[in-house]
């Protein structure tokens, strides 16, 4: 099973880094976070970005944005090119295939967040200098690490739902901006909604956020996080049947 | 008594409201490469997809080198090579990587991958253009690498869903020929559907017809062609008059006599010398330019299996 997903790895990898189509759009959606988050942010913000909560920005942000654009053309590309049936009446098991496609996604933006973070905490050190090496505390670290992770998972998880029964690459795309952008959109919504419906709801907010424990948080958020990425994955191998992706 | 690679028992699929496949039985010696005619939409590649085990049969049964294709399906396709209606080439990778993928898949050790890598790009004569983003090729050249990336890794049985479909004259000569060679030098059993006659004439040692999902003859081509008419004589010439033929449909061994333009297509009853028949032709004053002697074609054959009503083909056998 794990030389099967190695060798689904091998291929999408190889689409990732050979594909001519998209050689250019590679290095343009490398060329935003690492001058964004890795350069022009720690020139800017300089010690704050390490010391605050300002890395996970990148935590967040570059693992959504790059497992977006990677993950639609896991089976709905492979569809639209034709290469699908091929790859289905092969001996590859259904969960190597799954997998395989699921970990160079997450791989692939998971190590671009990494990079970035240790670029941009390198900028910080060299711009903003004092004498002693910065680093992010160890709550910091894992949040980013873990967050990082569990958000590419939690990406990558919902577009192979979508990429499995998407006609166009095009469409998936669509669907998921719109899948990930919903539950953010939302949970921006539902705090100004309690602030105007709940009384003195600004002054208890402040106090909820004032007596919270950081550490909790994300502990909690990380939980969450990796419950739902399970759950996706579980439906997205349940609904991993060659008969229906034949059909599509 | 030869071992059959493929093995077909009242095998049908309903798609909603269509049924594309209606109770086919069917054998594949092991060792042929076998012809599975039919027009568009008669079911072949609906059988090509059940015997992989990508599709559930809605009735029947079919086994694969043994191994039932409901229960089975992933000891099939380890032990198939298939070419199916798309060449499922990755455009973007080089034709050795998308080799190497397969061969990957296949768990080929590396120097056995490499080397027969290099003999079948080799053999179809693209080893120097290993190089390339297949995608820059010619559907003919992406066709022989399918092929070749079907037969990589030695399979017992190759499925072909019609592999030179759309391709130009010369280029479906060339895939025609490589599939032949390399069937006979690897010694694999091929499933070949096609709606192309004289691919099958020229390659298939046995053929199926199928139309809309049923199956309407089986057999090798010689034992078909001479079930849809015994031997013929076909005269290019003029001068064909009635008084002519009359003499010729009186002769014991003529079944029949028909003129179209300048043909005259004379069926036997059985094989026998031409000469006399020519001979009194000339002496009743037709102008004989060609003589043809043979069988019906294939095609001649498909086409009269394709205008008669299935059902009757099947109560007859």
């Amino acid at each position: 099973m794990i030389v099967d997903i190695l060798t689904v790895m091998w291929k999408e990898w190889k689409a990732v880094f050979h594909s001519q189509g998209s050689r250019t759009k590679t290095v343009l959606t490398l060329l935003i976070p690492v001058v964004g988050l890795a350069i022009y942010l720690p020139l800017q913000i300089g010690r704050p970005l390490v010391e605050g909560p300002w890395s996970l920005v990148a935590s967040v942000f570059i693992p959504m944005m790059q497992v977006g654009m990677t993950i639609p053309e896991s089976f709905a590309g492979e569809r639209e090119r034709h290469t699908l049936e091929t790859l289905l009446a092969s001996r590859l098991p259904d969960r190597a295939i799954l997998f395989g496609k699921v970990a160079v996604a997450v791989g692939y933006a998971w190590g671009i967040t990494l990079t970035v973070l240790l670029m941009s905490l390198v900028m910080v050190n060299v711009a903003h200098w004092d004498g002693q090496v910065l680093l992010f505390t160890p709550t910091m670290a894992l949040a980013n690490v873990a967050l990082s992770l569990l958000l590419a998972s939690l990406v990558a998880g919902l577009g192979i739902l979508i990429s499995l029964r998407a006609a166009t690459v095009q469409a998936a795309q669509q669907n998921l901006m719109a899948a990930t952008l919903f539950p953010v959109v939302l949970l921006q919504m539902i705090p100004l909604l309690l602030l105007n419906v709940v009384p003195d709801g600004r002054a208890r907010l402040r106090e909820l956020v004032a007596a919270a424990n950081p550490t909790q948080i994300l502990l909690i958020v990380l939980a969450v996080l990796l419950v739902t990425d399970l759950g996706l994955l579980m439906a997205a191998m349940a609904r991993f049947q060659r008969a229906r992706l034949i059909l599509d | 008594m030869t071992e059959a690679a493929i093995r077909i028992e009242n095998l049908t699929r309903d798609f909603e409201t269509v049924r594309a496949l209606d109770g086919l039985s069917l054998e594949v010696p092991a060792g042929i490469i076998f012809g599975f005619l039919g027009p568009n939409g008669a079911g072949k590649t609906t059988t090509i997809n059940l015997l992989l085990g990508l599709l559930e049969p809605t009735d029947g049964r079919a086994e694969v080198l043994g191994f039932d294709t409901r229960t089975q399906a992933e000891k099939i396709r380890a032990r198939t090579g298939a070419l199916l209606e798309h060449t499922g080439i990755y455009e973007h990778l080089s034709a050795e990587d998308n080799l190497e993928f397969y061969a990957r898949v296949w768990r080929m050790p590396v120097a056995e991958r490499q080397a027969r890598i290099k003999e079948l790009l080799t053999h179809i004569g693209l080893w120097e253009r290993r190089k390339e983003p297949a995608g820059k090729w010619s559907h003919g050249m992406k066709q022989k690498l399918a092929l070749a990336r079907a037969m990589l890794h030695r399979p017992p049985l190759v499925l072909l869903d019609e592999p030179t479909a759309g391709l130009d004259v010369m280029a479906a000569v060339a895939v025609r020929d490589d599939l032949a060679s390399l069937a006979a030098s690897e010694g694999v059993t091929v499933f070949l559907t096609t709606h192309n006659m004289a691919e099958a004439e020229r390659l298939c040692a046995q053929v199926a017809v199928i139309r809309e999902g049923r199956l309407v003859a089986l057999g090798d081509p010689d034992d078909l062609r001479a079930r849809a008419g015994g031997p013929r004589v076909e005269i290019v010439g003029g001068g064909f008059s009635e008084d002519a033929l009359a003499l010729l449909r009186a002769r014991p061994e003529v079944g029949a006599a028909e003129v179209h333009d300048d043909h005259l297509t004379i069926e036997l009853r059985q094989e026998t010398d031409v000469a006399p028949l020519v001979s009194l032709l000339v002496g009743a004053g037709v102008q004989v330019a060609e003589v043809r002697h043979g069988k019906a074609s294939l095609e001649e054959v498909f086409v009269t299996l394709m205008v008669e009503d299935p059902r009757q083909g099947e109560e007859e056998r």
